[in-house]
């Protein structure tokens, strides 16, 4: 969930009121959000860096506040007070597009369709920034960025101080040594392919390296250009340094690219509602109209759609468990930022906000009825009906398996589903080790290559870590391995299987085959050859010291399993000394 | 020859009687003379003052020679052997404080023996004893063994006088001379510049009182503070508490200790020789043997709690032994839209090369549903189960309770409290009209049967739940609220497609395995309870898992 972090005087100035800590905390809590912590630039930095880094740095409080994935309009200081001055009875402004005769115009180019094919924009007129609601305003395009646009792969926005270029736009694809231009900050005049090296693999420019990967190897770049060909933005790299905004800018002109087009409206319609706080013309919003050259289609922007949402009073009555009216749900509604009209006893007209892009469905507008009556303080019920539980019976054997091998005197160990590539093969001497191996694509780490094939290599990891215990050392897993199969819709499947392992000064072959004996005795199997029970015969396995391997026959002549005396080579793969034997079978034959 | 004469001879020659060493001779010779008839043999009085010096030592000799006889000194046993021997011939309380005197030997070798005998019940009584010991100083000793210096400095003088420079220069002289003047046992004469020291009375007629004093003393003679006053003034003897026992018999005392038996056989009991055995007794503050056991995982007990707790509510156990899911089931199923930000924040380990279609005809062709993952969550099962409860779309329904407590995947930066893998409890109901408040009622009941009282709820959202709940708790020893689990409604847009009726809501809460154990059995590092660095030992010393008592 993403955090947003804001000076505890700022709160002061955009609330209603003046919260202490404890206040605001419990309010947090009510709606919906976490006061994750307090602390200042200084506290930060001293954190990361040490007191000497920080000491210049304002010990002024900030909080860092938690909000909900879902809502953009929480992002920034202006909507989170402006919700929960609502919240606690404040009034809900209404957002308007203002009209001129005459609209501004961004004109998407049919070269644009394959690289990034969207673009919607707005104008905020006479807007005033402080250095405060300055910062807001970049912190809130970040934000955004990093959320709903998905690392700007979705959608990116620019914005750009409307006096110093001129409509009509144009929103185009050209070739990158055709796009030159001194990027946002700098002086120096770079081609396109330049830049994104340079932010590729300079120090400096980390935070805008992620962002190259989503251009770089496409033939075109996509550019926004004004009627006079000065180039605006590099979407979804960085703006021009010739448009941009300072804390003077008077009209602020914003575009947002996209792949996805419902993202970018989102996008758009958040940035306007939040900001348009501060224009002379409160909550207001002058469109852009996006002309498409292709089909010459023509589309206005921001929308700021205000949608009707008929709800059920029984319905929301029942998912959240009270009985209100018709009217008390839309007096709560009114908490929540939505207008409610009761058409009925039964319904509600709900007005949903254009900044309320989470609502998608009445079991959102349940919640806000839920929210705003408090969860805290709904009468708690039991379900009516009666169940009778059913244990799942792989794990219902494993459980009495695992209860009584613990009562033979082995001890339990729990190793990880992952691995490494050596652990199921070079360091078990199995060359075909990681034939039947699930590998995973995007390992993080060596330690989580693929997912386990078999449960010796934890085991034998958990020996290691314990060689300083007395010996001998017996010990037990009965967990789940997984490997290729066919017959599944993942093609991959889990198998449960128990394994023990024996370290001692002798290898003990005896003692892991009384363990699976003991096993069988339990599993209530007999030592029989004729199909009915199970045995043991000679069979050299990878991992097995020759001659001293057997592999385990169930019933029916399953295959269960091998059991022996490890290969010394893999004892010492394992960083062990002493003779180890081992056994593992599955046993899911046995459910 | 007079005998005197020839010893005087001898010991011309020879310190001793015996020749060059001290023997039992010279003490017999010596007892045999007195100091006056000596005077005359410049060589024997010379031997006779030498031995003089020795003789405390030849008493105490004679002594130890007895005990020695007796005893080993370093032997407990024949210590305390003696101390019963000695109980039985008399009625009287043996002090220990004088057995140790009287043998010689250091007190609390003889405080041991009696501290043995103590072990044996009824054979000896005891009462605490303390007594003020009069203890020589290291020059106290030394006056005792040699004379004080005023004597050495007498005899030093001898017959014919001595130079009072040369005198000065021995160690005894400092106090020696102002003593031995004060006494009136020696006088200077002056012989042209020298001043000679002379002796004033005949030598046998000084009497060394204080060397006397002193050599009664060390043999334990008790003397008056008055008498001691002077030697306490030179700092030759000092006071000390010594603290023994008074032993007496016992009510079962016996000279004989049988050695007591360490434990009770089968053959005692057969020939009942256990009624007149005594036996070891026991140190009931060490440990016992620890039994040969085996031992659960302390996570997989606290697993098996938590699954019978969900029983005991009246939920089923749901399949979730499948690691590798389908996108679609793990994210799509889920209502979690591929380009959702909430997909995102899963860092989730994709599988290599295995992409298969779905085995259900949903109509979701997209490759992203394809791909297979390691499950993010069990929630991937529940919503199969779930899928499989609405009779795979033919509006089919059944109430339902059900569970899952097993491993999920997330490809995220390990840390104390991070791992790649861990386990999600969860819980799902299934019912007609089911609301919020049933879910938080059923989920309380839930977290009371785990110790967990206090509880309160934060709206929050969860891309396939709303109402979405984070559940809260007090917790007493960081004195805050802290985050324990997740709950919430699923939602329609899930339900539906999979033919549930409309008024049929699905709820469900989730919590991890890991911190309520890690709470459970102090653990700190999920890597000391997780995976291959466990320590077996905390294993085996993890008590049997109680989580209504805990917290």
């Amino acid at each position: 969930m993403p955090t947003i972090g804001v000076k505890k005087s700022v709160i002061d100035r955009h609330f209603s009121k003046v919260y202490n800590q404890e206040e605001f905390e419990t309010l947090c809590f009510e709606f919906g959000l976490e006061l994750d912590e307090v602390t200042s630039e200084k506290a930060a930095v001293e954190k990361e860096r040490g007191s000497a880094a920080a000491a210049n740095l304002s010990s002024e409080e900030i909080y860092k506040i938690e909000i909900p994935a879902n809502r953009y309009d929480l992002l920034c200081i202006e909507g989170l007070s402006r919700a929960m001055n609502v919240f606690t009875g404040g009034k809900q402004p209404r957002y308007a597009v203002e009209r001129k005769p005459e609209l501004e115009r961004i004109v998407v180019r049919k070269e644009v369709e394959g690289v990034r094919p969207f673009v919607v924009g707005a104008i905020l007129r006479d807007i005033s920034f402080n250095e405060d609601s300055y910062a807001s305003f970049i912190d809130l395009q970040d934000k955004l960025h990093q959320n709903i646009c998905r690392k700007r792969t979705l959608a990116s926005m620019g914005t750009h101080d409307y006096d110093t270029i001129k409509g009509p736009f144009f929103y185009n694809a050209e070739k990158p040594k055709d796009i030159q231009f001194a990027p946002l900050n700098q002086t120096r005049q770079y081609l396109a392919d330049e830049l994104l090296t340079a932010y590729e693999t300079k120090p400096e420019y980390a935070h805008l390296k992620p962002y190259v990967p989503i251009i770089k190897d496409k033939e075109l770049y996509p550019v926004i250009r004004d009627s006079n060909g000065v180039l605006c933005s590099l979407p979804p790299i960085i703006n021009s340094d010739h448009s941009k905004i300072s804390l003077n800018t008077k009209n602020v002109f914003i575009e947002v690219t996209a792949t996805d087009l419902q993202k970018a409206t989102i996008v758009l319609d958040t940035i306007v509602i939040m900001f348009s706080q501060y224009c002379k013309n409160e909550f207001t919003v002058e469109p852009v109209e996006i002309f498409y050259e292709a089909d010459g289609r023509t589309e206005e922007y921001p929308k700021l759609a205000y949608r009707k949402e008929k709800v059920e009073v029984e319905s929301i009555n029942n998912k959240i468990g009270f009985l209100l009216e018709a009217a008390e749900m839309a007096q709560l509604l009114t908490r929540m930022g939505l207008v409610a009209e009761v058409l009925d006893e039964k319904h509600l007209e709900v007005e949903v906000p254009p900044n309320r892009h989470d609502i998608l469905h009445e079991c959102d507008i349940a919640e806000d009825v839920g929210i705003a009556y408090g969860f805290n303080k709904l009468e708690l019920k039991l379900p009516e009906s009666n169940t009778v539980a059913q244990p799942f019976p792989l794990n219902a054997v494993s459980e009495l398996l695992r209860a009584e091998v613990a009562m033979t005197g082995w001890t339990e160990a729990l190793n990880f589903a992952l691995c490494s590539r050596d652990d199921v093969s070079t360091k078990l001497l199995d060359s075909n080790g990681l034939d039947n191996a699930v590998k995973i694509a995007n390992p993080k780490t060596l330690e989580f290559q693929i997912a386990r094939t078999t449960l010796l290599p934890g085991l034998l990891k958990t020996l290691a870590s314990n060689r300083d215990m007395p010996l001998p050392l017996k010990i037990f897993e009965c967990q789940d391995i997984i490997k290729k199969d066919d017959q599944s819709d993942t093609g991959a499947k889990n198998e449960r299987r128990l394994a023990a392992v024996y370290y001692n000064k002798a290898a003990g072959f005896e003692i892991i085959h009384g363990f699976l004996d003991r096993v069988m005795r339990l599993l209530d199997v007999k030592p029989k050859k004729d199909g009915t029970g199970y045995y043991i015969e000679a069979e050299d396995a990878p991992s097995f010291f020759p001659g001293r391997c057997a592999a385990i026959y169930g019933p029916k002549g399953v295959k269960l399993g091998h059991l022996g005396v490890l290969h010394p080579k893999v004892i010492l793969a394992f960083g062990l000394t002493l003779p180890t034997s081992a056994v593992e079978l599955n046993i899911e034959p046995f459910i | 020859m007079d005998a005197l004469e020839k010893l005087n001879q001898h010991l011309e020659d020879y310190p001793y009687v015996g020749g060059f060493t001290l023997s039992d001779a010279d003490f017999q010779t010596w007892k045999g003379l007195s100091a006056v008839e000596v005077v005359p043999y410049d060589h024997v009085t010379r031997w006779y003052r030498n031995i003089a010096t020795y003789q405390e030592e030849f008493c105490t000799a004679k002594t130890q020679t007895t005990t020695m006889q007796l005893i080993d000194k370093d032997s407990v046993e024949e210590l305390s052997s003696l101390i019963l021997q000695s109980l039985s011939k008399t009625n009287e309380e043996l002090n220990s404080i004088l057995l140790a005197a009287e043998l010689n030997i250091d007190h609390q070798k003889v405080t041991g023996a009696i501290r043995s005998l103590l072990a044996h019940e009824g054979l000896i009584s005891t009462k605490d004893v303390s007594e003020k010991r009069i203890q020589l100083s290291e020059e106290g000793l030394d006056m005792a063994n040699h004379g004080s210096h005023e004597y050495k400095l007498f005899m030093t003088v001898g017959v014919n006088g001595v130079s009072q420079k040369e005198v000065q220069a021995l160690p005894f002289a400092k106090v020696g001379i102002p003593k031995a003047m004060a006494a009136k046992w020696i006088g200077t004469v002056k012989e042209g510049n020298d001043v000679k020291l002379v002796q004033k009375i005949a030598p046998e007629s000084v009497l060394d009182k204080v060397g006397e004093l002193l050599k009664q003393i060390k043999l334990g003679s008790k003397f008056d503070d008055k008498e001691m006053a002077d030697l306490k003034k030179r700092k030759l003897v000092s006071e000390v508490v010594i603290k023994g026992f008074l032993v007496g018999k016992g009510s079962k005392f016996s000279t004989e200790i049988s050695k007591p038996e360490l434990d009770l056989t089968a053959e005692m009991i057969q020939n009942k020789t256990w009624t007149d055995k005594t036996f070891k007794k026991y140190n009931f503050d060490a440990l016992g043997v620890e039994p040969p056991s085996g031992h659960l995982h302390p996570l997989m007990k606290v697993r098996s709690e938590i699954r019978q707790i969900f029983f005991q509510m009246g939920f089923s156990e749901m399949p979730t032994n499948r690691y590798v899911e389908s996108s679609f089931w793990n994210f799509d199923a889920l209502f979690q839209p591929q380009q959702h930000p909430a997909r995102d924040a899963h860092d989730t380990f994709f599988i290599e090369g295995l992409l298969r279609s779905q085995k259900y005809k949903y109509n979701w062709k997209e490759e992203e549903a394809q791909k297979n993952v390691l499950r993010t969550h069990t929630t991937a099962v529940s919503a199969k189960q779930l899928f499989l409860l609405a009779g795979e779309g033919k509006n089919a329904y059944r109430p339902a309770k059900m569970f899952s407590i097993d491993r999920v995947f997330r490809n995220e930066t390990l840390d104390a409290t991070h791992l790649a893998e861990f386990h999600q409890v969860e819980g799902v109901i299934v019912e007609r009209n089911l609301s919020l408040a049933h879910l938080i009622g059923i989920f309380t009941e839930f977290f009371k049967k785990l110790g967990i009282e206090n509880l309160k709820f934060k709206p929050t959202y969860n891309p396939y739940t709303e109402p979405s709940m984070e559940i809260f708790a007090y917790h007493e020893g960081l004195r805050r609220w802290v985050e324990i689990g997740n709950s919430g409604m699923f939602r329609p847009e899930m339900l539906l497609p999979m033919g549930f009726p409309p008024n049929v809501n699905v709820a469900g809460y989730g919590l991890s395995l890991e911190r309520p154990t890690m709470i459970r059995y102090g653990i700190n590092n999920i890597r000391d309870l997780f995976g291959p660095k466990v320590d077996l030992e905390m294993i085996q010393k993890a008590p049997i898992c109680r989580l209504d008592k805990t917290s």
